[in-house]
């Protein structure tokens, strides 16, 4: 492998810096670095991040690759500036043997776009009843760390406590989907002034604060860490903050939808705003931009939720949940966190790259922008600002809630061991 | 008036008192020997119903008639629909085959806002009810009846309900009928008060223009109208109250609370009625019920909407009165 010289470029937002690439690691960091045998990329007024990271996304193959595939997900990825991705389990047939979570890995390391680290299912079938053979999955080749029945809650508390107890064995983490089922029947949207008015069925706050609640209390109870995905309310954050002041080993998420989108964007009915769980109130919105600045919630995943068309060209309660997000995270971030002053670059590779590749365990990951580190790198010009046009999508599937809509930030180029896997924003 | 009806809350002060204005000089047509207008001769009108309701689709069926409309029912079950059809394509089905307006009916709250706003169909679209949502000429049938019975049909032409007080009871949390009277009784200036045991009352609540209250006993002696809403046997199995039984005392109209109305009050009901349950029979068949009134509203209501979303600005009747003598 060839080597590249990232010149100019503002490391984690700092001064100007040129970054070396020699094989699949950073050589050297530095100003005035020699271009001699190197391959040049002008990065002036540009930052440069370590590879994102991203917990929670959902790559649909096996099964509905109508929607997305490994191959086409892993594009999105690598569009978006993530060099990991942590695919979830509710996949057709469902993640919960090794040999799925194996299947899944191999493609994604044959695509080589991005490392693709499967979860396994907690359960069998996500039906919450029998455990799936975590061990199992964990000894395959796929290496599995992150366990999750997310789209459905691990709802009943003894089957949550044995999971978060029986993975300690050997490192793992299950990361909840936290809505509690039988609050959340017929639920459509978030409980509040708008459902009410709309007469669409209500998700309410209490349905996810009760769960992370009970949880945070198992995992201090057994001793294990617990990951809350996709936090959605302030009242979760309050118990995060809660428990991580009571030492509990708790971790979270909020995905970049719930940093910037409300229910009000229900009132159209257009289900390309569906998502579960539900987009919240404006009170909601900056409790988790606050939380996220403040550390309560470590990390920003995308659950990244891929549908056909024809799954939200329809009436709102025949949609599917969810929305892409692999490819407009960054400056959703951007606009949310970074344009409020919430956060600065480096605090954004911290919540999206560093933390999330230490709670998924994943190697060479999130690691420093230093000499000897694996060259898993994302250049971001960050003074572009332009309208999200979903017909350049790398995903399978389009359903985004920022078409038209105007957002800073592009991804030009992601690096993936030394090797480019985006090019002045083309795919390689 | 916009192109679609959709919702209640679509509708201005103005918009709506011409509609009532309307079904007024509609509900004269009603009462000549040929019950027939040639408004909508060569107009073909869809009612595109996704959930059964035999008395919506007539109501809607006999104004489309009565204004010579050409009717085409459409009924979801047993059609392509049940075999997985999408709204859209059955939309853009029956669109194809040049219809001016689509009346749906549909268990998905915000499918007939789908089908006006998507791009998918250029009909005109009138939502005859979606899941727990709107039902918007359910709440002008009511203001209808409530300004014929409480300023009378010819000196309440022109007139809104400015001050009326008028009170809604029972499952307001799955009422589509709850919620678009709501929004039209406020434009048009009347006090609501909702009635209904707490979990019957949906969380959010608290920014409609309207009073709520769990006491039915206290609203009654301070109402002019009292609409009574159908409360479903099943909601008991889902623990929105512990017995039928329980209902009825607590929020049941019967004969003694009736009493306690003020004299010139009247009860509604949207129907279909549960008798014994929100409603007893005593006073469901007392002359202060207006229920088959309310029926017989519904088809003017339907003609006077109808007739101002396609017929353009001609008049309806031409000059009734003077023309059969």
């Amino acid at each position: 492998m060839s080597k590249i010289l990232i010149r100019g470029a503002k490391v984690l937002g700092g001064e100007p810096q040129d970054v070396l690439i020699d094989g699949g690691t950073i050589a050297q960091v530095g100003s005035g670095l020699s271009a001699e045998g190197a391959e040049v990329v002008e990065a002036e007024g540009k930052v440069l991040l370590p590879g994102l990271v991203d917990l929670h996304t959902h790559l649909r193959e096996p099964g509905r690759e109508d929607s997305e595939t490994v191959l086409t997900g892993t594009r999105a990825a690598a569009s978006g500036g993530y060099t990991t991705v942590f695919a979830m389990a509710n996949t057709f047939p469902v993640a919960d043997t090794a040999g799925v979570v194996e299947q899944v890995w191999r493609l994604g390391k044959e695509h080589g776009y991005c490392d693709v680290q499967p979860i396994g299912a907690v359960t069998v079938g996500l039906e919450g009843k029998k455990l799936a053979e975590l061990g199992a999955m964990h000894e395959s080749a796929a290496g599995v760390t992150v366990f999750s029945d997310d789209g459905k809650c691990v709802h009943d508390a003894v089957i949550m406590r044995r999971a978060l107890e029986y993975v300690k064995a050997f490192g793992g983490v299950v990361a909840q989907h936290a809505q509690e089922p039988r609050l959340t029947e017929g639920a459509e949207m978030n409980e509040g002034i708008v459902s009410a008015e709309l007469g669409l069925g209500g998700w309410p706050a209490v349905a996810e604060e009760s769960i992370i609640a009970r949880d945070v209390l198992l995992a201090d109870h057994v001793g294990s860490r617990v990951h809350i995905c996709h936090l959605s309310t302030a009242g979760s954050v309050e118990i995060v903050r809660w428990a991580k002041s009571r030492g509990i080993a708790v971790t979270a998420e909020v995905t970049p939808h719930h940093l910037l989108l409300t229910d009000e964007l229900v009132r159209t009915y257009n289900p390309v705003y569906k998502v579960n769980p539900p987009l919240r109130t404006e009170r909601d919105v900056m409790a988790l931009r606050e939380a996220l600045a403040d550390g309560t919630i470590d990390i920003v995943a995308t659950d990244h939720a891929p549908h056909p068309h024809e799954d939200k060209d329809c009436e709102w309660a025949a949609a599917a949940m969810g929305m892409v997000g692999l490819e407009t995270a960054l400056s959703v971030v951007q606009e949310t966190m970074v344009a409020t002053g919430l956060l600065d670059w480096a605090g954004v590779a911290d919540r999206m790259s560093v933390k999330p590749a230490q709670i998924g365990q994943a190697t060479g990951h999130g690691r420093p922008v230093s000499a000897g580190e694996p060259a898993n790198l994302t250049l971001v010009d960050t003074a572009y600002r332009g309208l999200v046009e979903p017909a350049g999508f790398a995903s399978r599937s389009r359903n985004t809630p920022y078409e038209g809509r105007e957002l800073p930030g592009r991804v030009t180029h992601t690096w993936l061991r030394g090797k480019a896997t985006l090019v002045d924003g083309k795919l390689t | 008036m916009q192109r679609h009806l959709i919702s209640a809350a679509d509708l201005t002060r103005d918009d709506a008192v011409l509609i009532l204005d309307t079904a007024e000089e509609m509900a004269r047509v009603a009462d000549r020997p040929i019950k027939k207008l040639p408004t909508l001769r060569g107009r073909t009108i869809v009612n595109l119903f996704f959930e059964d309701s035999t008395r919506t689709r007539i109501s809607f069926e006999a104004a489309e008639k009565r204004l010579s409309a050409d009717v085409i029912n459409f009924s979801a079950k047993g059609s392509s629909v049940s075999k997985g059809e999408s709204l859209k394509d059955t939309a853009q089905t029956l669109e194809a085959m040049g219809v001016d307006a689509v009346v749906i009916r549909h268990g998905a709250s915000g499918a007939p806002y789908r089908l006006a706003n998507s791009g998918w169909i250029d009909a005109a679209v009138v939502n005859a009810g979606d899941g727990t949502h709107q039902h918007p000429t359910q709440a002008l049938l009511d203001a209808f009846t409530m300004r014929r019975r409480l300023i009378g049909p010819d000196a309440g032409l022109g007139q809104d309900l400015e001050g009326k007080r008028i009170t809604l009871v029972g499952d307001v949390l799955h009422s589509r009928v709850a919620r678009s009277n709501v929004d039209l009784l406020h434009t048009l200036g009347a006090e609501v008060t909702l009635v209904a045991p707490p979990t019957l009352l949906p969380v959010g609540i608290e920014t409609w223009p309207c009073e709520v209250s769990y006491d039915l006993d206290s609203t009654l002696t301070k109402s002019d109208a009292v609409m009574m809403l159908r409360v479903q046997r099943e909601r008991m199995n889902a623990a929105f109250f512990p017995t039928e039984r329980e209902y009825s005392r607590r929020y049941g109209l019967d004969g003694d609370r009736m009493a306690r109305m003020p004299e010139h009050a009247i009860v509604m009901h949207p129907g279909p009625m549960v008798r014994g349950m929100e409603i007893t029979a005593e006073v469901a068949d007392s002359d202060r019920c207006t229920v088959v009134e309310q029926v017989a509203n519904g088809v003017s209501i339907r003609m006077a909407v109808l007739y101002l979303l396609l017929g353009g600005n001609e008049p309806a009747v031409t000059h009734p009165r003077t023309e059969e003598k």
